[in-house]
């Protein structure tokens, strides 16, 4: 989730009303931010995804007021006609095919509202443009640059362009080198023909979106007043929501919001959309789910504190909200106005039989009898490396990958139980003996299910002490089965982690659940080890499956 | 106190150890001398002393031991003398040498400087390099170094003790890796104090029985006898036996708080679809959370087998569906949906039980515990694997002040009293809450978990119709840390087995 740092001064003259901290901080953290820290001149809040609106200081402060009824309903934004033509041309369709534009003009640019603007820009760009894949913005100081604007592709070799801050003029290849911007959103095009490029109408570069402005013509400065602002991506309503969260925090900041006619593929689209979007109130539904009985007046007022307007059965939706998906996000709204801490609390009278899970009990019997014995059960984790699972082992076993683990020590799947409890072991070669020890671990295995994977619950346990050997292992294995009133057989068999001749296979009911055993020494020392070890794996979901 | 009446009462420990008193004696000579183990004369010299008839002194000595290495080269020869001998024959390059000699590329790299030091080989520049010995280098393999000698030496050695040509040896050892290590340690040397030499004096008259045995019992013979008086206030040896592991016991008692609630437990593989995980929760194809840097993907097998509703979900994506919703828009790709990855988070086993629930089970009360997964680096405040916890209420007449009715009852249950919610975000529910409680020792409110209504992009398809479904969930390895007071959360699947035996249960 994106934190944002409010200027506290800008944010108390949009909402207008001072507020005490204490009433400021449980007022934010009950509109649903996540309040870090207010000090006397700053706000710093984490804004939840679903609401990339509240980014920015006008935004922030608009919900606010609402919230707390300064400045309540749905308000307008007016938009005039700038006369101005951008045109999409043909070539950008398989690159990065839309673009949503706007012109604001009249503001005037100080430090303080260059870095709300960066500010802004940034955020969106990190939320809900996600990364600038899905939506990129750009802001140019529209007296630089010559209209009308084109949008289009081009081979990065003919687009040569100064980016911003950079010392010289250089080409969009080298630019993915040798600009910061491009080495951290290269990825965006690589691989591209061509790149998607905005041009005036005497062929500057305005930028290269998603990755970077150009410094002469795409650089806010105290100068600028009027601003050209583009926002690019591949979903035209996304281009378009995303346009209106910047457009709309522009007005608030005391900007005229001017249209441009888009020619884009032969349509004509007149862009930004400020106005609402309808949705019809369903009360009936809301009060069900809310356990509320609102009226119609009630929940009107309730929306309005939301910044929603309401007649005749119908919400106007602001245009730069972009999570208005379902009538439950009205009710979601509708609680949050009426505030989560005045909503009663009560216990719903459902008869319902519990129970844990039967399998589960049988596991936690197994590690209680074992336990009872003097066996201390240990937790390890379910990922580890196929040097221990196998290589260590002696054991040819192919553990299932990952493939984006960050550490080689933990990439696979356990395929075995065993090999965790021998990495306790070394863990604890400082420690006393003897370190008789146990655990359940699921292990993962390629087999028929939906994920073509099988998991199995195996109990791993070990005596590691002098006297450790296979007549004291098997006395564990065979008390723990005992009790469990399980009756099995033995057969000599061979596993390469265990001593030749010292290894049992041991089946119930014609089905193999265990080995049971003394560690060899190979083994042992691959361990850095110098004790011996006998030990047993127990596959429990087997055993279960086969008592069942 | 009496000597005369005290030593009638001495441990037969005591009575091994006294008599071999000397002024000033070390503590394993005493013990040798006493013909008893270290332990056991520690133990006799601590009673003792505790009587006030010895007192014990500690002075440090200065040990030398050998590290993991030096115990290697001790057996197989220095690194320097193998690489001597591996070209002994004829020259080689340096991966020949490394084969022959089994030495790795560090060690190999420190041979090269000594040996060049030593003027022992001699380079011969090809493409690649070539190591020959020299005149001198045959010299050096004949005779035994100083190094050599010294790591024969008997170990743990006193440092002190130390000749000038071993000093040298040590010194350059010392320098490598792990060859040998240098380590302070207390010696321990006990002497006599007035009282005790009195004790010692002390002829015992009377026969005093040491234990109570059988044989004792089972003829009569104990009338009559006196027992040695123990000191009652003193400390014994602790003892540890077997226990479950600290974290499963605390997994035992929240199962217990949701069977006490109603609440049936809900199992699932750890392992599963991203069409389970993610979609069927509405989480949008494009949201963070399904990036590589954030989620366990599996490399093999990489895909699995969507289910046959798969398109219900695709609809509810794009469209809405009938749901009423208007959806993400286009693009919904089934590719995607099939990648296995390890579960995000317990959820996951809500979607499958509400996908397998029908009409005859509502309404019910679900409950899981598992592990979840999150693609991170470990240090002492996060963990690729931790423990979420997780119930849900299903049905048609549910709302949300059931939701805070529930909320309340379980974390009044857990141990906090004050609950507070707040609106939050989650991708797959609405009402979305973060649940606060009121710490009880700190008081202040601090985050421990998530809640919310499941929204009907999700009910409908998985339920076949839109019913309220509560939901809400933690992640526990918080609470056990804090239990237990760990401030490194890696200790938590540490397993150091003297920590386990010495942490105390779970009561609660």
């Amino acid at each position: 989730m994106p934190t944002v740092t409010l200027n506290r001064k800008t944010f108390e003259k949009l909402v207008g009303k001072k507020l005490n901290d204490a009433t400021l901080k449980d007022r934010i953290s009950y509109l649903g931010t996540d309040l870090e820290n207010v000090t006397a001149d700053k706000i710093i809040v984490e804004i939840f995804p679903n609401r990339p609106d509240m980014l920015s200081e006008q935004g922030f402060a608009r919900a606010f007021a609402s919230f707390i009824g300064a400045k309540k309903g749905f308000r307008e934004y007016s938009v005039k006609k700038s006369g101005q033509k951008v045109i999409v041309e043909q070539s950008a369709k398989n690159v990065r095919p839309y673009t949503a534009c706007a012109i604001v003009k009249g503001i005037k640019f100080d430090d303080e509202k260059i870095r709300e603007v960066i500010q802004i820009q940034e955020k969106l760009h990190v939320t809900y443009g996600r990364n600038r894949k899905k939506a990129a913005v750009g802001i140019y100081p529209f007296e630089r640059i010559t209209p009308p604007i084109r949008f289009l592709a081009m081979k990065p070799s003919e687009i040569i362009f100064r980016p911003l801050e950079y010392p010289t003029e250089i080409n969009a290849m080298q630019m993915l080198s040798k600009h910061p911007a491009g080495r951290e959103y290269g990825h965006l095009l690589n691989g591209m023909e061509k790149f998607p490029v905005f041009l005036d109408s005497t062929g500057k570069v305005l930028s290269v979106p998603p990755i970077i402005n150009s410094h002469d013509i795409g650089k806010i400065t105290e100068a600028t007043t009027d601003v050209f602002i583009e926002c690019s991506g591949f979903d035209y309503s996304v281009q378009a929501t995303c346009l209106n969260i910047i457009v709309t925090a522009l007005s608030d900041m005391g900007g005229t919001v001017y249209s441009v006619e888009i020619d884009m593929y032969g349509k004509n689209i007149t862009s930004p959309d400020l106005s609402p979007s309808f949705m019809c109130l369903d009360l009936a539904y809301i009060n069900k789910r809310l356990g509320l009985s609102l009226k119609e007046s009630e929940a009107k007022e309730l929306l309005s504190r939301m910044g929603h307007g309401y007649s005749n059965g119908k919400i106007t939706i602001p245009p730069y909200r972009a999570d208005i998906l379902h009538q439950a996000d009205i009710a979601t709204d509708i609680a949050i106005a009426y505030g989560y801490e005045n909503f009663p609390e009560k216990i719903s009278k459902i008869h319902s039989i519990a129970g844990e899970d039967k399998f589960e009990v049988f596991k936690r019997r197994a590690a209680e009898i074992l336990a009872s014995i003097g066996m201390i059960e240990c937790k390890t984790y379910h990922l580890s490396s196929k040097d221990s699972q196998s290589k260590l082992m002696d054991c040819d076993i192919s553990p299932l990958p990952l493939a984006n683990s960050l550490n080689e020590e933990y990439s696979v799947l356990l395929a075995w139980a065993l090999p965790s409890l021998m990495d306790v072991l070394k863990k604890n070669k400082h420690n006393e003996y003897p370190q008789n020890i146990f655990s359940i671990n699921t292990v993962f295995k390629k087999g028929n299910s939906e994920t073509g994977v099988i998991e199995n619950d195996r109990l791993a346990c070990i005596l590691c002490n002098e006297i450790s050997d296979y007549t004291r292992i098997r006395q564990i294995f065979d008390y723990l089965l005992r009790m469990l009133g399980i009756e099995y057989t033995v057969n000599q068999t061979n596993h390469s982690s265990f001593i030749p001749g010292r290894v049992a296979r041991i089946s119930v009911k014609g089905k193999d659940v265990a080995y049971v055993g003394e560690i060899s020494p190979q083994v042992i020392s691959n361990w850095e080890l110098s004790m011996p070890v006998a030990a047993f794996e127990l596959n429990l979901t087997e055993l279960f499956d086969v008592l069942n | 106190m009496d000597a005369k009446k005290l030593a009638q009462n001495l441990h037969i420990l005591e009575r091994k150890v006294l008599p071999n008193i000397t002024d000033g004696i070390d503590l394993r000579l005493l013990a040798d001398n006493s013909g008893i183990s270290d332990v056991e004369a520690m133990r006799a010299i601590q009673w003792l002393s505790n009587k006030g008839a010895v007192s014990i002194s500690e002075k440090e000595k200065d040990v030398v031991q050998l590290g993991t290495n030096g115990v290697k080269y001790r057996e197989n020869g220095l690194p320097e003398r193998r690489f001597l001998e591996a070209i002994d024959k004829k020259e080689m390059t340096l991966s020949q040498i490394a084969e022959k000699s089994s030495l790795d590329r560090e060690e190999i790299n420190v041979c090269i400087g000594i040996l060049r030091s030593k003027a022992a080989i001699e380079i011969r520049k090809e493409k690649e390099p070539f190591f020959r010995i020299s005149e001198n280098g045959k010299k050096i393999i004949g005779k035994k170094s100083l190094e050599e000698a010294f790591l024969e030496k008997e170990f743990p050695m006193d440092a002190s003790g130390i000749a000038p040509e071993e000093k040298f040896a040590l010194e350059q050892l010392a320098k490598r890796k792990d060859i040998i290590s240098l380590s302070r340690e207390k010696i321990k040397s006990i002497s006599l104090t007035d009282f005790g030499k009195e004790l010692k004096g002390v002829k015992v008259t009377i026969q005093t029985e040491d234990r109570l045995t059988p044989s004792l019992l089972r003829a009569g013979q104990w009338k009559g006898k006196t027992f040695r008086e123990y000191d009652v206030g003193i400390n014994v040896p602790k003892v540890s036996g077997g226990k479950r592991h600290f974290v499963s016991q605390a997994v035992d008692y929240i199962k217990s708080i949701w069977i006490d609630m109603g609440f049936k437990e809900m199992t699932g593989s750890m392992v599963q679809l991203s069409f389970w995980d993610l979609d069927c929760l509405f989480v949008p194809q494009d949201h963070p959370a399904r990036q590589m840097q954030d989620t366990f993907y599996l490399k093999e097998p990489k895909v699995g087998k969507l289910p046959l509703f798969w398109k219900k979900i695709k609809d509810v994506h794009e469209t809405g569906s009938s749901t009423g919703s208007k959806g993400w828009g286009k693009g919904w790709s089934e590719e995607l949906a099939k990648e296995n990855l390890l579960r995000t988070h317990t959820t996951v086993l809500s979607a499958h039980a509400l996908s397998r629930i029908k009409k005859s089970d509502m309404p019910c009360k679900l409950f899981s515990v598992g592990k979840v997964f999150r693609n991170e680096a470990i240090d002492y405040k996060h963990l690729f694997e931790f423990y979420q916890v997780e119930g849900i209420v299903v049905d048609k007449d549910l709302n949300f002040t059931n939701l805070k009715g529930y909320l309340r009852e379980f974390f009044t249950k857990m141990g906090y009293s004050d609950v507070r919610i707040r609106p939050a975000h989650f991708p797959y529910t609405y009402c979305s809450c973060e649940v606060e409680v009121l710490h009880p020792k700190r008081k202040e409110w601090i985050e421990l978990g998530g809640a919310g209504i499941f929204r009907p992009e999700l009910t409908s398809p998985l339920l076949g119709e839109e019913v309220p479904v509560l939901a809400w969930g933690l992640g526990l390895d918080r609470i056990i840390s804090e239990y237990w007071n760990i401030s490194d959360i890696r200790q938590l699947y540490g397993n150091d087995l003297r920590q386990t035996k010495e942490m105390k249960f779970w009561v609660r």
